[in-house]
This record gives structure tokens, sequence and C-alpha cells, in this order.
């Protein structure tokens, strides 16, 4: 008896919050398919430093699972919280009937249970299929081969889907069966009764804190975004993050009583069609939900943030793999302190390696790493403007200097221009964002060095792009060019070698790779002790195109599986809050639709009103988190420029496209289901 | 003058093995400027008529026009159109929306029927001056007693001057006092203002403010009496009299 009239129960509910249900199996496969990943990338042929990363991608995704099973585990426990409140009057019918409290939490745990296990079967299934998309999402990110690709299941997932999945369910289930035994019959009986009283905020109060709280929002912006923020404590950041989420819940308090007070003065617009019932509509759901739309605008900013900011990891680091990293291999040698000629070919042949057996073409290159001038020297009164921990830093090291005819032999080789001095002239090459723009100052300045007894003017008032070390990222703080007669009779202490390996698939070259590792590992790096001698400060490096790449798609590719895990559950779940209560306001209104029909409006000014009120909903708190996120990604940003990694319009756009996609889709479906709630009953 | 003309209508409702006649040729007329209330036991079809009136419900058979409009035929927009211009519905349980105040419940009429806003403001204080309603139009209908919430819907009824006003059971949630008041109203629209009323209702004391009374049973008309020059204690005394020939629960009302 107890089990038909819960599936009946489900059955009725089914059709009112599809979406709920819906969102839940949704949990679930995201749940499976992300950890899944880790037995999907098992078959994949990757080389040993991708393989550690995909290990620490696989310990970071279940890191991040027990956080966004939390999150989920919120999701469930508010909606069927929700859900609940809405059956008070059912319950105080059983009540009534003479049920006993523990049989009524027995109907809603047999709920709670058939719900969970359908939405787990639904869920895995989908996921299951979902995670075979995946693949290729992962195939593509590690850059790997497709052809290896087979139909993957994985176990271990399904079961710690099954495990986190009912640990929430099992909560959901205590938690109702608390509520279920505090409630007494006269509060159930008298919740049916609406008595809802619109209470009008005083308006003039509602300005005052509109007001303060964009100033407190704007100064929380300003603040993140200035120079001095990563200067100064944590304490700062965390102040500005705790202010724009007050501020956020002051705006939608006072806007809540701000908007209708605005419309309403606006006697033409308040006063056409069923505008006045639907910004009522809209104020009075605004009005019940100040904390939870909060809550979802900072989930959605959260949202928005970490989808660009992963893109943008991925797409910047994948661009400068193809400027930055135009050689298959590099070495580098410095004896700066030794103050003497360093070759470094040289010095790997008297140890019995000869690295450039395994090029097909190379290029040799030394440069003065030893020149007597700071940093500081270079940016005359620039130098004192910026007090950032990394320019300070950066302020008393020395500039390398390089001939001109060595930089254009390396340049011409990596694909850079290359440049022409006069006599008096120097140019500085750098591509380190925070670096050039302080250096750009201090060119435009004009300002004159001297090196080796000669005075140079810059030939451009700006840094010119260019590098000598491959890398991923732009990492070159600084090279000064100066015409090779300046140069004469340079201690050349610093000497790269750069290589290209002879043409070939895939797997050639990263045979080539492996070889010269080997050897160079075991000739000079198992010996170091022995190459360095008596060269105290000696130092000597490799890095090839395949380490670089590795390293920096394997980080792309992991910031993108974790900000596409976080930031789907984010806008899934609060995407399903508003769907809900959206849904939840529906059915209480159906009799106000009724009685507008018979007032004789037309079926499409009725839509047209739900079509508002849904649309305004939704757009409301993902308006404020579009204008949070400008900011926040400004910062991101800022944050990240320091590694080299800038924001990219790609990476903006596919996180307008998912959010589009997901959210837009709650929206559209919370609108038709609305839409076929307040139909005409025959 | 002839404002609605109800022509041999019927209803049925269920099916073929249970069918039930909610309205068995019915045909009365209406004419411009007139009161008239619809008697019956509950389950007579005094409802059922008003909604086929109203466009609400349609008609098994039979035609009802009003002015020249054969309504029945009415399909979609037309049907909205000819809703929101020609009638005013008042209801048994006000029907008012709550998140409304009083004042843009009843401007909602007019805006549905895209009158231009300046309009609406001396439409409605207007009309709320003849229902006696103007300082309650700016509170909330969970701020005002019954007898108010049915004056405020009476307003929205009116406010568009619709060829005819539809009460299905106005009085019914009101208390005596609130009841007469509302009635008194009535009668002075519908004598100052020229509004035509079909009121719906149960209560004799009711039917005793209209201009004729039309009893049903069984979804038949039983019988049709008008006051002509008595007054409404008299006119009342002999609704009584067709109310307990009438039998059943009418009787009750007493």
């Amino acid at each position: 008896m107890l089990f038909k009239i819960s599936l009946s129960n489900i059955r009725k509910s089914l059709r009112d919050y599809t979406i709920y249900f819906f969102t839940l199996i949704i949990g679930v496969a995201i749940f499976y398919v992300f950890n899944a990943i880790g037995t999907q990338t098992a078959f994949l042929k990757v080389s040993e430093s991708t393989r550690e990363i995909i290990d620490i991608l696989k310990t970071l995704l279940s890191g991040m699972s027990i956080f966004v099973s939390f999150i989920l585990g919120l999701l469930i426990v508010y909606a069927s919280r929700f859900l609940m409140k809405r059956r008070n009057n059912e319950f105080a019918l059983y009540m009534l009937l003479g049920m006993g409290k523990a049989k009524i939490s027995a109907i809603l745990l047999i709920e709670t249970m058939i719900i969970g296990i359908a939405s787990l079967v639904c869920g895995l299934l989908i996921g299951t299929g979902l995670s075979q998309v995946m693949s290729a999402l992962v195939v593509n990110l590690f850059d790997a081969d497709m052809t290896a690709y087979r139909f993957t299941i994985s176990g271990e997932a399904i079961i710690k889907t099954i495990i986190f999945f009912s640990i929430m369910y099992a909560v959901v289930m205590v938690f109702n069966s608390i509520v279920i035994s505090k409630c007494k019959l006269i509060n159930l009986i008298q919740s049916g009764r609406r008595s809802e009283k619109i209470k009008m905020k005083n308006p003039w109060l509602c300005t005052f804190v509109f007001i303060v709280a964009t100033a407190l929002l704007i100064w929380a912006y300003l603040t993140v975004n200035s120079e001095t923020i990563f200067a100064k404590s944590m304490n700062l950041m965390i102040i500005c993050i705790i202010a724009g989420a007050v501020a956020t819940l002051l705006i939608f308090w006072s806007v809540s009583g701000l908007i209708l007070r605005l419309v309403m003065s606006a006697k033409k617009l308040y006063f056409k069609s069923l505008n006045s019932f639907t910004f009522r509509q809209i104020s009075s759901k605004i009005n019940t939900m100040v904390v939870s739309m909060t809550l979802i605008c900072l989930m959605l900013f959260v949202t928005i943030g970490t989808l660009s900011t992963a893109f943008s990891i991925r797409t910047s680091m994948n661009e400068s793999l193809k400027t930055l990293c135009n050689a298959d291999a590099e070495f580098f040698g410095d004896n700066i302190d030794a103050k003497k000629d360093f070759d470094v070919v040289e010095r790997f042949r008297e140890f019995g390696f000869d690295p450039v057996k395994y090029f097909d073409e190379y290029v040799t290159v030394s440069s003065n790493g030893l020149s007597n001038i700071s940093i500081r020297d270079t940016m005359g009164e620039v130098a004192d403007t910026n007090d950032s921990i990394l320019i300070t830093a950066l302020m008393d090291m020395q500039e390398e200097v390089i001939s001109l005819s060595e930089y254009n032999k390396a340049a011409e080789f990596l694909g850079n221009p290359t440049f022409t001095l006069d006599e008096d002239q120097y140019i500085i090459v750098c591509d380190m964002p925070t670096v050039d723009e302080m250096r750009n100052a201090a060119l435009s300045t004009g300002i004159k060095i001297t090196v080796n007894g000669h005075e140079l003017s810059p030939k451009y008032k700006n840094v010119q792009e260019g590098y000598l070390i491959i890398s991923a990222q732009h990492m070159n703080v600084g090279l000064i060019v100066v015409p090779d007669s300046v140069a004469e009779g340079f201690t050349e202490t610093r000497s790269y070698l750069l290589g290209n390996y002879p043409e070939g698939d895939k797997e050639t070259i990263r045979r080539t790779d492996e070889a010269l590792i080997n050897e160079y590992n075991s000739k000079i790096q198992g010996n170091y002790e022995q190459f360095v001698g008596n060269d105290k400060g000696l130092y000597v490096g490799l890095d090839t195109h395949l380490m670089i790449s590795d390293s920096s798609i394997g980080l792309g590719a992991m910031a993108t599986f974790l900000g596409l895990y976080l930031g789907i559950v984010f806008l899934i779940s609060s995407a399903a809050v508003l769907a809900l209560k959206e849904l939840s306001e529906t059915i209480d209104s159906i009799g106000r639709y009724d009685m507008i029909r018979k007032l004789g409006a037309d079926e499409k000014e009725i839509s047209r009103s739900l079509f508002a009120q849904t649309g305004i909903f939704f757009l409301i708190p993902m308006v404020l988190a579009v204008i949070h996120s400008v900011f926040g990604i400004q910062f991101a940003q800022n944050l990240l420029r320091a590694a080299g990694i800038s924001n990219s319009i790609s990476s903006l756009v596919a996180t307008a496209i998912i959010i589009l996609v997901i959210y837009g889709g709650y929206f559209i479906v919370t609108y038709l289901c609305s839409k076929s709630m307040i139909k005409e009953r025959k | 003058m002839e404002l609605l003309k109800i022509e041999n209508i019927e209803k049925y409702y269920g099916n073929k093995s249970s069918l039930t006649k909610a309205l068995d040729d019915v045909s009365f007329t209406v004419n411009k400027g007139e009161f008239v209330a619809i008697m019956g036991a509950s389950g007579s079809g005094k409802t059922t008529l008003l909604n086929c009136i109203s466009t609400i419900d349609r008609v098994t058979a039979g035609h009802i026009y009003l002015e020249d409009t054969d309504i029945t035929k009415l399909k979609g927009k037309e049907l909205n159109k000819f809703r929101r211009d020609k009638l005013g519905f008042i209801f048994q349980d006000f029907n008012l929306l709550d998140t409304l105040t009083a004042y843009e419940n009843i401007a909602l009429s007019l805006s549905i029927q895209k009158t231009p806003a300046k309009k609406i403001e001396t439409a409605v204080t207007t009309v709320a001056e003849q229902l006696g309603i103007t300082d309650v139009l700016k509170k909330y209908p969970y701020q005002m007693s019954g007898g108010q919430k049915q004056r405020v819907a009476s307003a929205r009824a009116i406010v568009t001057s619709p060829k005819i006003v539809l009460a299905d059971e106005p009085t019914g949630a009101l208390d005596s006092k609130s009841s007469k008041m509302l009635l008194e109203r009535f009668n002075y629209l519908n004598q100052e203002h020229d509004t035509t009323i079909m009121m719906v209702t149960h209560d004799s004391f009711s039917a005793s403010y209209a201009s004729r009374v039309i009893f049903i049973k069984d979804g038949k008309l039983f019988n049709e009496i008008s006051r002509g020059n008595s007054s409404r204690k008299e006119f009342f005394d002999k609704i009584i009299d067709v109310v307990t020939l009438l039998g059943g629960d009418v009787s009750d009302a007493l």
C-alpha cells in the first residue's frame, strides 16, 4: 500500500518536476564521466610525462568529486525540502486519516529510494554514452592517437558514483525523516492557507542600500584589479571577495524593492497589456529568494570565471607552443662565475657526448651573461614606479648582452624577425608581459646605456618580440642586442645549441627525442660533478619541444577538465534551483492565469507574460554574474599574466556557448513546462 | 430592446452510457438595461447556463445571440476579444489577483483591452467612486474585507463598459450586511448607469433586488416573475412563493 502511494506520488510530481529529475540524472552522468577519465586514458599511447600528468589529473578529479558531491548534495537536499513543503497538505491529510509519522516517513523513504535508483540507473547509462564522446575530447586534449580508441566502461567510476550518490540520498532520507518527525498537524493544515503579504520596501532605503552596494562593489572591483594587489597581503583579496558577495546580496535586496517602483512609475509601460501582472509576479519571486539569487549569481560567476580561465590556459598554451618553441631541442649552458668563455658543444664533446649527431640542422649561439649592467640601469626613473614582487626581484639581475650577428643567427633559426643596427644603437628583445610594459616606458624616454665603453641609444621606442630559450610561455625577461663592434672582446660566458631532428613521423621523432635525452642523462647529468670540474657555478640544461609540449598540453588538459567539471556542476545546480522555483510559482499561479483568461486576454499575451517572467528571472542573476566576471576575469588575467598566459576571445566564446546551451536549455525547458502547466484545461 | 437572446440551448455532459442533461432546451431573452436573476437549486444548471453565456463553456446545441453576434460560433481570438470587450464577470470567490492592488486589479481589464494608460486612471477613479471603494484602491486583496473585495471585482467587471455583466453567486461568500451593500450598488449601476446585469443566485434575498427572476429546475425553465411596480419586499414574498413551489434545497436558503 505504502509503495503504491509512493509510486503514484512520484508519477504525479514527475509531470511537474521533470526538470529536477533530469538534473539528478545529469548530475550522476557528469559525476561518472569525469571519474571515468582515468580508465579512458589507460589505453592511450602517451609519453611517460603525460602519463604522470594524467595520474595527477585523476587525483585532482577525485578530490574535486568530493567537493562536487557536496554541491550536488546541497542541491538535492534543497530540492527535496522544497518539494516537501509543497506537499504539506498531502501529509496533513495522511495524518488526519490516522497515519503515523513513521509511515509517512516510510512513504518518503520509498520515494527517495525509487528516485535514487532510477536516477542512478538512467544517469549511469547516459554517463557511459557521454563518456565515449568524452574520449574524443580526451584524445584531442592529450594530442594522442584516436586509433587506439575502444568502448570503455569504468567499473571503478560506477562504484564510486553509486557510493557517493547513495550517501547523498541517505542524507536526504535522514533529513526528511527529521522534518516529518518534527512537524505539527496544525502547521501542516494551515500552510495551505495562502496569505502572501506583499511588503513594499521603503524606496529611499532601497535606493540608499543600492548605492552603498554599488559603491562597495566598485571598490572591490578596483581594488582587486589594482596593480598593487599582488604585492599586498592575501587578506585584502579575501576582504574583496567577501565585500563582493555582500554587495551582491544587497543589490538583489534593493533591486527587488526598486524594480517594481521604477516600472510602476512608468505608467505607460506598467498599464500596458499584462505588464502590471508580469512585473508583480517577477518582483514577488525575487523578493522571496534574495539569498538564493545571491548564491546562484555567485555560482554563475565562478562558472564563467573557471570555464574561461581554463580554456584560456589551454588555448594560450597551444598558441605559445607554436610561436615560442620553434626548435626540436635546445641545450644551453652558463659559466658565469668562472668568467670564462664557454661553448656547450665543445664541453659535451670532451665527455664523449656529441649532441649534433642527432640533428638535421643546428645552430650555436653565444652571448655575454656577465654584462655589468643591471636591469635597473636600463630602466632609469621607471625602475621605482612598480613595486610588485616580481619586478623588484628582477631589478638587480644582470642583463644578458648579445651581438647582433649572433642574435640574428638564432632568430633566423627560430623564425623570429632579424634586425639591423647602427653603430650607436641597441635593441631590447623581451616578451614577458609585465616586464614589457616597464621596459617600454623606459625605452620611450630614449634611455642611453653604456656597454664596453660605448654609449648606445635605443633604436626602437619599445621592446621587440623574440627569445633564445624555447618554452611554452612568454618567459624572456630581456636581452640587449648590440652592434658586433661593441660586442668585440666580450667574455662569452653563455652558450646555446638549437637543433632540429631529421623529419619523420611522430613515432620516429619521439624515439630520437628519447635517445637524445637518454644519452644526455647518462653522459652529462649522471656525471655532473666531473662535468662541472673546477668551474663552480657552471650550469647546463636541456629542453626539447616534446618535453615542453607534453607538459603544457597536460597542463592545458588538466585545466580544461577541472574547469569543465566544476563549471558544469555549478551551472546545472544553479539553473535547476531557478527552474524549480519558477515551476512551483507557476503551479501556484495557475488560478491567476485562469482569471486573466476569463478577463479575455489572448493566449499570445499570456505566453508573452510567462516568457518575460521566466526570462527576467533567469536573466537577473546572470547579468550581475557577467558584470562580476568582467572584473573577475581581468583579475585572473593579471594573475596569470606573470605566467605568460593571456585571455583569448576564443575561450570567452567557448564559455559563452557552454553557458548558453546549458543555462539557455534550462530556461527553455522551464518555459515550455510552465506553459503546458497553465494551458487551458477543458 | 433585446440584448441577449438564448435559443433552445442544450448542454450534455458524460457519454452515451451515462448522459447528464445539464441544460435542456432553454430559451429566453434579456433586454438592455435589465437586472435579471437566475435562481435554482444546486445542480439545476444555472452555473452551466452562465458559463455558456460567458463563453467559458460551449453549448451542445442551440444558439446564443448577443446583439447580433452568435457567440456559440466564435473561436480563438474572436472569443477572447468578445470576452474582454462585451462581457464583465463577477465571481463568488472574487477572483482578484492577490499580487495586485485594487487599483491594478481594476486597471488590468482595461490594459488587456489595450486602453491607453492616460484613460485608465480616469476610468478607474470614476468606477471606484460609483462603487464606494476609492479609499481601498491602494490596498491588496488580503487587506480588504469580503465586501470590499467583491465591490472591487464588480468595479473590474464594469470598468470596461461591457454590454452585460455576468455575476455568479456574487453574495455567496459575503455576510448579510456586505451582501446588502453590494446589491444596492448593483441596483444603482442598473438604474443610474443603465448597466445590464445577469446574476445567478440561490438566495431569494439577493434575487429580490433584480427586476426579473428566472427559475430553473433540472436544466429546464421552470418559471419567470417580474417585479413590475411592486416594492422589493413584495417581490421578495413572490419569490419565496415560487421557491416553495420549486421545492428542493433552494428553500433551505431562506
